[in-house]
C-alpha cells in the first residue's frame, strides 16, 4: 500500500513534466516519418483517463486548471489504488488493481478537459433525436422481456461475455485496465492491436470502398487515409448489437489520430447518426506513449466469472424455492 | 527402326534429366524487400490443405454430428509429416484417440478457443502478415487470433498463452519463428493431435514465388512425443484485389452450446 502511493506521488510528479494538450508549443511538432513517407504513429499507446465523457453536471467550464487537474487524477488514483479487506464480501470481485494493472499504476497523458466530449461544448451528448428515442424505449422493453440480466447468458452484458469492451469500440474508448494498444504501420495498412481481447484492427489505405451494406460486423467496416499529419479513419457497417451510446446500425464514425510530440497522440473522433441523435458529436482524448509488449488477453477462454455468475444465479434460486418449500404451511 | 526408336527415348530421357537438374541448379527465388532490407512477407495468406482435419494422413469421414452431413464431413488428405505419423509415445498415442473420439466435446475449435501454433497456419481461413523491422504480427480470421513476433527483443514467455511468446530472426531468405511458453489447452486438428505445455515450435517460412511461402514446423514436446517431428506445406497468397480479414467473433456463436444449461428455468 505504502510503495503504491509511492509509485502514484512518482507518477503525478512525471505528469508536470509532460506537454498539455491545447497549450501553445514554442515549434510545432512533425512526426517522424515511415520509409513510405507516412506520419509514423508506431508504438505503444495507452489511452487510460480519469476524465468522463459526459462533463459532470456540477461542473460549468471547459477546463479544468493544472491544479485542479492535478488534484482529481490525484485523487482518483488513489481511490482506484484502494484495497478492499481480505475476507470481506467487498473483496470478492475481480481485483483491478492486483490482476489487471489498473490505471493508478500506468502511463495516463493529463488531460485539462472536464470532459471527453468537445461538441456539442456542452461536454454532454445532444438530445436524441424521435426515432432515438423510441429506439432507446424498444431496447428497454425488449431487455425488460428477456428476464433478469442473469437469466441467460446473451443478458449479460457484451464486456462480461468477452464479445466486445469501450477499449475495443469502435471508437476506442478507455477503461478500468488494458487501455494498451499497439499501432503498426506495412505500405497500404495501419494495424491497431488492441489489448483488450486481443483485438486487430486492421485498417486498409488504398481507397477500396467499404463492404457492402449487408454485410454487418461487430466492428464495421473501417477505411483509412492521411490528411497532413492526420490518420482519418472512417467506419460503417456496424450493428445495432453493439449500439454504442444507443447509436443504430447507421451510425458513421470518423476516428482522426494525430501525433502531437513523442509521447502523445490525439486521438478525436465524430459520432453522426441522426436516427439517433438530433446533431452529430464529437471528442476527444489525448494518448501518452505506453511501454509494451502486449501479453496475450485470452478473456473468452479464461470466463470463468461469467459461468459462476450464471451458475451462482442458478443456486440462488435453487436454495430459495428450497426455502419457500420449508415455509409453507403443512396441512 | 527399333535402334532410333530407343535412341530417341534415350535422348529424350536426356533431356529430361537436363531440365530437372537445370531446375534443381536454378537460384532460389528471392523475394521483393522490405524498407529494411528484409524479404517482404506482408500480405494475406492461407494454407490450402486438409491437415485442419487431421495432420495425419486420412480417409474421409462422416461429420459426429447427424444434422450437419455432408456440410461438415471430414475430407480426405495425406500426411504433411516427415516420416508420415505424429511419434507419439504409447501413454499419448492413447489420449490422442479418446481425443478424437470424444472430440466433439473436448476439440477447442469448437468453443472458440484461440487455436494455438501451428493450428493457427493451416485453419481454413486466411491470416494476414504485417512486418515491421521490431516486430511481425500474424493476424488470424479465426477467432480474432494474435501473434506478435519479436524481431530484436528476445525474451522468454513471461506467462504460458494460447499462441506461445515467439521470438524470430532472420536466416537469409527465410525467417525462423522460436515459439514457447504455450499452455497444455490447444491442439492441433480437430483429430485430437495435442501436446503438453512444453510444446516448442520452430517456424521457418521461406518465400518460394510471389504467391506462395514454404512453411515448416518442428515440433518438440518430450511429454508427449518420443522425438522432434517436422511437417511442411506451402502457404498461398490471397490474390483476389479485395481481400481483407472479415471479422469472425465466434465467442458469440458458442454461447448457448457452453453456457446454455445455466438458463434460468421457466417458471422459477
Amino acid at each position: 500500500m505504502n510503495h503504491r502511493i509511492l509509485v502514484l506521488a512518482s507518477a503525478l510528479i512525471g505528469w508536470s513534466a509532460i506537454p498539455l494538450a491545447g497549450q501553445a508549443r514554442p515549434k510545432p511538432y512533425t512526426a517522424p516519418r515511415t520509409p513510405d513517407g507516412q506520419p509514423d504513429l508506431q508504438g505503444f499507446w495507452t489511452n487510460a483517463t480519469y476524465t468522463p465523457l459526459e462533463r459532470p453536471k456540477n461542473v460549468g467550464k471547459e477546463f479544468y486548471t493544472l491544479e485542479e487537474a492535478r488534484e482529481i487524477m490525484k485523487k482518483a488514483a488513489v481511490d482506484e489504488a484502494e484495497q478492499t479487506e481480505p475476507g470481506t464480501i467487498p473483496d470478492v470481485h475481480y481485483d483491478f488493481t492486483q490482476f489487471g494493472l489498473d490505471r493508478s499504476q500506468g502511463a495516463m497523458a493529463l488531460n485539462l478537459r472536464t470532459s471527453l466530449i468537445v461538441d456539442p461544448p456542452e461536454g454532454r451528448l445532444p438530445p436524441l433525436s424521435a426515432d432515438g428515442a423510441r429506439r432507446a424505449a424498444e431496447r428497454t422493453a425488449a431487455r425488460k422481456s428477456r428476464g433478469g440480466p442473469h437469466d441467460a447468458v446473451q443478458n449479460e452484458p457484451l464486456g462480461s461475455r468477452c464479445i466486445l469492451m469501450d477499449r475495443n469500440g469502435p471508437p476506442m474508448l478507455g477503461g478500468a485496465y488494458n487501455n494498451t494498444y499497439q499501432i503498426m504501420q506495412a505500405p497500404g495498412y495501419v494495424m491497431i492491436l488492441v489489448e483488450m481481447l486481443h483485438d486487430a484492427r486492421i485498417i486498409p489505405l488504398d481507397g477500396r470502398p467499404q463492404l457492402p451494406s449487408n454485410v454487418r460486423q461487430w466492428t464495421g467496416s473501417s477505411r483509412g487515409r492521411w490528411d497532413g499529419q492526420t490518420l482519418v479513419i472512417e467506419t460503417t457497417n456496424l450493428t445495432d448489437k453493439f449500439a454504442f451510446m444507443g447509436a443504430s446500425e447507421n451510425m458513421r464514425l470518423t476516428e482522426r489520430f494525430t501525433r502531437l510530440d513523442e509521447e502523445t497522440l490525439r486521438y478525436q473522433f465524430t459520432v453522426e447518426d441522426p436516427s439517433t441523435w438530433t446533431r452529430p458529436w464529437s471528442a476527444e482524448v489525448p494518448w501518452k506513449k505506453d511501454k509494451g509488449p502486449i501479453f496475450e488477453h485470452a478473456c473468452h477462454e479464461g470466463n470463468y466469472g461469467l459461468y459462476n455468475t450464471l451458475a451462482g444465479a442458478r443456486a440462488e434460486e435453487k436454495r430459495a424455492a428450497e426455502e419457500a418449500a420449508k415455509k409453507k404451511p403443512q396441512k | 527402326m527399333r535402334n532410333r526408336l530407343g535412341r530417341a527415348c534415350i535422348v529424350t530421357v536426356g533431356l529430361m534429366v537436363a531440365a530437372i537438374s537445370a531446375g534443381g541448379q536454378s537460384r532460389p527465388y528471392r523475394a521483393p524487400r522490405t524498407a529494411d532490407g528484409k524479404p517482404d512477407f506482408n500480405g494475406i495468406w492461407q494454407a490450402l490443405n486438409e491437415a485442419h482435419w487431421d495432420l495425419e494422413a486420412h480417409a474421409a469421414a462422416p461429420s459426429p454430428v447427424l444434422e450437419l452431413g455432408a456440410a461438415h464431413a471430414a475430407a480426405g488428405g495425406l500426411s504433411l509429416i516427415d516420416g508420415g505419423t505424429i511419434p507419439y509415445t504409447p501413454a499419448a498415442l492413447k489420449k490422442k484417440q479418446e481425443n478424437y473420439a470424444n472430440r466433439l466435446t473436448l476439440d477447442p475449435e469448437i468453443k472458440c478457443y484461440l487455436p494455438g501454433v501451428p493450428r493457427a497456419n493451416y485453419m481454413p481461413y486466411p491470416f494476414q502478415i504485417m512486418q515491421g523491422p521490431k516486430y511481425i504480427m500474424m493476424i488470424y480470421t479465426f477467432a480474432g487470433a494474435v501473434r506478435t513476433i519479436y524481431m530484436d527483443e528476445h525474451k522468454e514467455a513471461p506467462a504460458d498463452s494460447w499462441m506461445g511468446w515467439s521470438n524470430g530472426h532472420w536466416e537469409g531468405e527465410t525467417l525462423v519463428v522460436d515459439t514457447a511458453g504455450f499452455n497444455d489447452q490447444s491442439w492441433f486438428d480437430r483429430a485430437g493431435n495435442f501436446h503438453s505445455d512444453a510444446l516448442h515450435v520452430v517456424e521457418r517460412y521461406t518465400a518460394a514465388s510471389p504467391g506462395h511461402l514454404l512453411y515448416e514446423a518442428t515440433i518438440e514436446d518430450p511429454n508427449v512425443f518420443t522425438r522432434p517431428w517436422k511437417i511442411s506445406m506451402p502457404l498461398y497468397r490471397r490474390m483476389e484485389k479485395n481481400a481483407q480479414l472479415m471479422e469472425f467473433r465466434c465467442v458469440e456463436f458458442v454461447e448457448e452450446l457452453i453456457y446454455g444449461h445455466l438458463r434460468k428455468k421457466p417458471g422459477q
